[in-house]
Order: C-alpha cells, then sequence, then structure tokens
C-alpha cells in the first residue's frame, strides 16, 4: 500500500464564507457568542422557526472559543435517558449535516471506545451499554480480545498496571473538523441573512424590571426581542451583571497534538481511570486530551503536570506513541455544572435564555443544542429534549448525573 | 505551573496541592429550617468570578492543612493572603 500523503483528504482552504456585519440597533433575537452553540442556535431558528432578523454576537473572532479548540469527539453513548434524548437527536442530525449545510464537515464515523480498566468499570460499562441499547442507540460491549481486534495499536495485554478489562463500543461516534462546522453554519446563515458580529462584547443587559430588552455591547447598545447566551466558560461572567446565579464553575481544559503522522489509529479510545483520550485527526495528528485542570481558571492555559500525566498514560496505552513529539498544546475555558449535565432553558428574567454548563463536552451536541436551543427561544418553553436540562433541576433535585459518562469527558 | 503559598510550608508546586473551590461556605445549621432554593443554594451554587476570588486549598503531599487563598482567576496572580481578612472580597453575591 502506499503511503498516503498527510492532508490528501483535506479540501483547499475556503475564501471568505461570510461578512462580519456591523450591528444594526435592534434584533429579534440576539445570541450573545459566536461559538458552535451560537451559531448552531441562529442557523435552526432560521431554517426551523422562520425568524432570520438575528444577530449573533462575538466579542473576538468567530469561533475563536472553545469551538477552535476541543477535541472533536461526537458519539451519544450517555447513561440517562434525558442525555440519550438530546445527544442521540444531535449525532442523528450530525449524520444528515454535511447535506443539510452542502458543505464538507470532514465527519467521519470511526467508533469511540471507551476502556474499562476495573471490575467496577466493567460493571459500569455494561450497564451503560445496556441503558444505551433500550434507548435505540448503537452500542456493544467488548471483551479484551474484542478490543485489540477494533484498535490494533491498542496495549491490552494483561501486565498493563491498568489492563484493559473490556469497552464500550460504539460505532456511529466519530470526530468531525471543528472549524468546517463553524464555517459550515457561518456560511448558511450569512445566505439567510443573520448577522454575525465579531470583535463586540456583551458588558451587560438592558432592562425593564425582570425584562430583558437588549444589551449593552462594546459597539453600542443594541434592543432585542429576545437574548440568548451561548456564552460557554464566561456565561457566569454575563450572568453576574444581572445578579443571577448559575450553578457553573470555569476551569481550563488542554489538549495537544503531535506532529502529523501516516494514519494509524482507527477509531477513538477513551479511558477514565487512567485520563488520557486519543484520535488521529484526518490531517494525521494525534489529538490527545485528558481532564480539566483543578482550579477556576479563566485564563486560556493549564498546567505542565496535567500534560505530562496524560502524555504517562497515553504511552503506557500505545507504546508506539512513545516516539511521537508533542508540536502544539492549548486550553479552553469551560464551564462545568455538578452533574456533568447541561443548562438549557428560560431564565428568572423574561427575555432571557440561557445554554451553558456543557463544560468538556459540548461539541458533540452542537447540532442538537441549535435545534433544541432555537425551539426554546422561538416558543418561549422547551422542547421536549431539553424540558429536564432547565435550571431548576439544582433546587427540585431532578440532576442528571452522567459524571461516569462524561468521564475524562468529552 | 503555580506556586500555592502554604502558610505553614511556604510557597510550593501546585502538584502538592488539592483544590477545594471557594471559601467560606457556610453549612446551613438545620438543613429543616431552610427552603429548596437556600439548600441548592449550598449545595451547587458556587461563586465563578473573573477576577480575584477567595478560595480553599489543602497542602495533601505537605502538612495536610487547609488555608485560605486569594488568586485572581484571569491572571493566576496571588494576593496577599494573610491581608484577606480585612480586604474587600470581589467575589460575586
Ligand atoms: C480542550 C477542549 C477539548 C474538548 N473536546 C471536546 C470533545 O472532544 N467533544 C465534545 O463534545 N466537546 C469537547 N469540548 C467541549 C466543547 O468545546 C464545548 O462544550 C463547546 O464548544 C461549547 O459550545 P460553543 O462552541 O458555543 O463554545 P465557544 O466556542 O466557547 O463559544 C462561546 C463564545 O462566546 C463568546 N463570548 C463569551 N463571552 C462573550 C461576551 N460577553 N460577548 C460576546 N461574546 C462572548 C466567546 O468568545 C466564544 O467564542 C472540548 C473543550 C475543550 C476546551
Ligand atoms: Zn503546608
Amino acid at each position: 500500500m502506499a503511503p498516503r500523503t498527510p492532508g490528501a483528504d483535506l479540501p483547499d482552504h475556503p475564501d471568505r464564507l461570510w461578512r462580519s456585519a456591523d450591528p444594526e440597533s435592534s434584533y429579534d433575537v440576539v445570541i450573545v457568542g459566536g461559538g458552535g452553540h451560537g451559531l448552531a442556535t441562529a442557523y435552526y431558528l432560521a431554517v426551523n422557526h422562520g425568524i432570520t432578523n438575528i444577530a449573533v454576537l462575538e466579542r473576538g473572532w468567530l469561533a475563536g472559543g472553545n469551538m477552535a479548540r476541543n477535541t472533536t469527539i461526537i458519539r451519544s453513548n450517555y447513561l440517562w435517558d434525558e442525555s440519550a434524548g438530546l445527544y442521540e437527536h444531535a449525532l442523528k442530525l450530525w449524520e444528515g449535516l454535511e447535506d443539510e449545510l452542502d458543505y464538507p464537515l470532514l465527519f467521519s464515523q470511526r467508533g469511540v471506545l471507551n476502556l474499562a480498566h476495573s471490575l467496577q468499570e466493567v460493571r459500569d460499562g455494561v450497564r451503560r451499554v445496556g441503558a444505551n441499547r433500550l434507548n435505540g442507540i448503537d452500542a456493544e460491549w467488548l471483551d479484551t480480545e474484542q478490543v485489540a481486534e477494533a484498535c490494533p495499536i491498542l496495549n491490552t495485554s494483561p501486565d498493563l498496571r491498568y489492563p484493559v478489562l473490556g469497552a464500550t463500543w460504539q460505532p456511529r461516534a466519530g470526530i468531525a473538523k471543528h472549524d468546517h462546522v463553524a464555517w459550515g453554519f457561518a456560511r448558511a446563515l450569512d445566505l439567510l441573512g443573520v448577522d454575525l458580529v465579531e470583535g463586540c462584547e456583551v458588558t451587560g443587559f438592558e432592562r425593564v424590571g425582570d425584562r430583558v430588552i437588549g444589551v449593552e455591547t462594546t459597539r453600542g447598545p443594541i434592543r432585542a426581542g429576545r437574548v440568548a447566551l451561548a456564552a460557554a466558560g464566561h456565561t457566569s461572567v454575563l450572568a453576574d451583571t444581572l445578579g443571577l446565579r448559575l450553578p457553573l464553575q470555569s476551569h481550563p481544559l488542554q489538549a495537544l497534538v503531535s506532529e502529523l503522522l501516516e494514519p494509524v489509529h482507527p477509531t477513538v479510545v477513551m479511558s477514565n481511570a487512567v485520563h488520557v483520550y486519543v484520535s488521529q485527526a484526518h490531517k494525521g495528528e494525534l489529538v490527545l486530551g485528558a481532564g480539566i485542570d483543578s482550579y477556576n481558571s479563566y485564563g486560556q492555559r493549564g498546567a505542565f503536570h496535567t500534560i505530562e500525566r496524560e502524555l504517562a498514560a497515553a504511552v503506557e496505552l500505545f507504546p508506539m506513541f512513545s516516539r511521537a513529539h508533542v508540536v502544539r498544546t492549548w486550553a479552553g475555558v469551560v464551564d462545568v455544572t455538578p452533574d456533568a449535565s447541561a443548562i438549557m432553558g428560560p431564565t428568572p428574567f423574561e427575555g432571557l435564555y440561557v445554554n451553558c454548563g456543557w463544560g468538556t463536552g459540548g461539541f458533540k451536541a452542537t447540532p442538537g443544542v441549535g435545534w433544541c436551543f432555537a425551539h426554546t427561544i422561538a416558543n418561549g418553553e422547551p422542547h421536549p429534549l431539553n424540558a429536564p436540562f432547565g435550571l431548576e433541576r439544582f433546587t427540585t433535585g431532578a440532576l442528571i448525573d452522567e459524571h461516569g459518562a462524561a468521564g475524562v469527558a468529552h | 505551573m503555580m506556586l500555592i503559598p502554604c502558610p505553614w510550608c511556604g510557597p510550593r508546586n501546585e502538584t502538592e496541592f488539592h483544590y477545594g473551590g471557594q471559601a467560606d461556605v457556610a453549612c446551613p445549621g438545620d438543613p429543616h429550617a431552610v427552603s429548596d432554593a437556600e439548600w441548592a443554594g449550598f449545595l451547587f451554587f458556587r461563586d465563578n468570578p473573573k477576577g480575584v476570588f477567595t478560595e480553599r486549598w489543602m497542602h495533601r503531599s505537605g502538612c495536610r492543612r487547609w488555608f485560605t487563598v486569594r488568586r485572581d482567576t484571569a491572571t493566576n496572580e496571588i494576593h496577599d493572603a494573610g491581608a484577606h481578612e480585612d480586604e474587600e472580597r470581589t467575589v460575586t453575591v
């Protein structure tokens, strides 16, 4: 077999796909945050609900936050029915999104292995596979030999410090090219006449009593029929200006890539126990991540020991990676909730809607978030799929605890 | 890497510490006497400022004692821990 040129599958770099708009003085809907979630929400507001008088306000450049920094793992094998509903809806949308947006997203359904290294993890994994199947989600339990078949470069020998005892396997899971997803939505939004306003930071809200009627920005005040927050790691900063308390903590989350290598890694492998996950991007770099840095931070950087530990785990699981070099590390700011599930819905302020708390794993949900959040904004009440994810669950106690399935995260 | 100032052992590498989140979170004395919202506030809601945060750290690999640090969450700059008693706290309400 002739070696493939790394990057040979990638389309050429596109020309400018959207105009960077100047803000008007008023819109039907203002979305704060031009990451994947803000863009997808604007898209489905336009396409599903016929609302196009929308501005997406982004303080930096479009999709330069976590959308530019994530490791692009897409899967729907979460434990609880509520999560299964939302993530599987998203995965189904991913399966048609290239056609929908008429743009190459490099969505590659290469499957994900979630490894188990202890008896407890085996039990949890088998249980999760059962729960997934009851929810119509493709899931299988693989024993050690089957894991070795699915990913031959994985060290499945019994003398590992934490041997691989089995894994959950979701064949329809995979990766996509995050920038292309943002560009695909942005291009479609531009054609639909939606204003994408870059370099426009929202600094506060205009209110009449408990009703939000607009936003204050670094480019002047903007009136809005409805305001929707999709600001990820910075949501608390915005909510604080209203005195609205949210159960969020912002943490650094790091990732890294190796140099470009020939295709060696056929799937996505994640391990909660040894704390690392790895896939190989289309271009050829190994993409690795781990858990959050422990402390609250808005600095887009984390500590070196986090990287050192994840690389130690990676080399133990994939001995051949010991010769690869780290060429780049970076971090994003992720908004983590107490139950590792997102918050999406209305707020105590009329006309203000919030989508946040996606923490370490919201890329996979991008089209599903857009679909459900757009419904919430257009109708003033949640879509059935995001109804369980409201802010009130922290008071009623109806938490959606996904710490197991969110795991190392992502 | 951050240097965390342990009041007993001096500044040490952050790898020696365990993070405890927001300081001064009081557990309601009588859980039955508070509303669901107040109980939720205690369990789940913490300040999350971009700026100076008053937080707990524990010197896990050292003296194993808990203490309070004031750190800027945007820059990681550590503010004088000794002076924090009378300084205004910029955590949100
Ligand atoms: C290292 C890393 C790896 C990850 N890996 C995965 C993964 O493999 N799979 C997965 O599913 N998820 C992953 N995630 C999580 C995922 O990236 C996020 O959950 C998701 O991107 C959040 O939605 P978003 O795209 O809208 O966020 P963002 O792209 O962060 O969008 C929010 C935007 O709001 C803007 N903003 C903030 N405040 C203001 C303001 N006041 N005014 C105007 N604009 C503002 C920001 O600049 C930003 O562009 C990862 C995250 C990180 C950091
Ligand atoms: Zn000490």
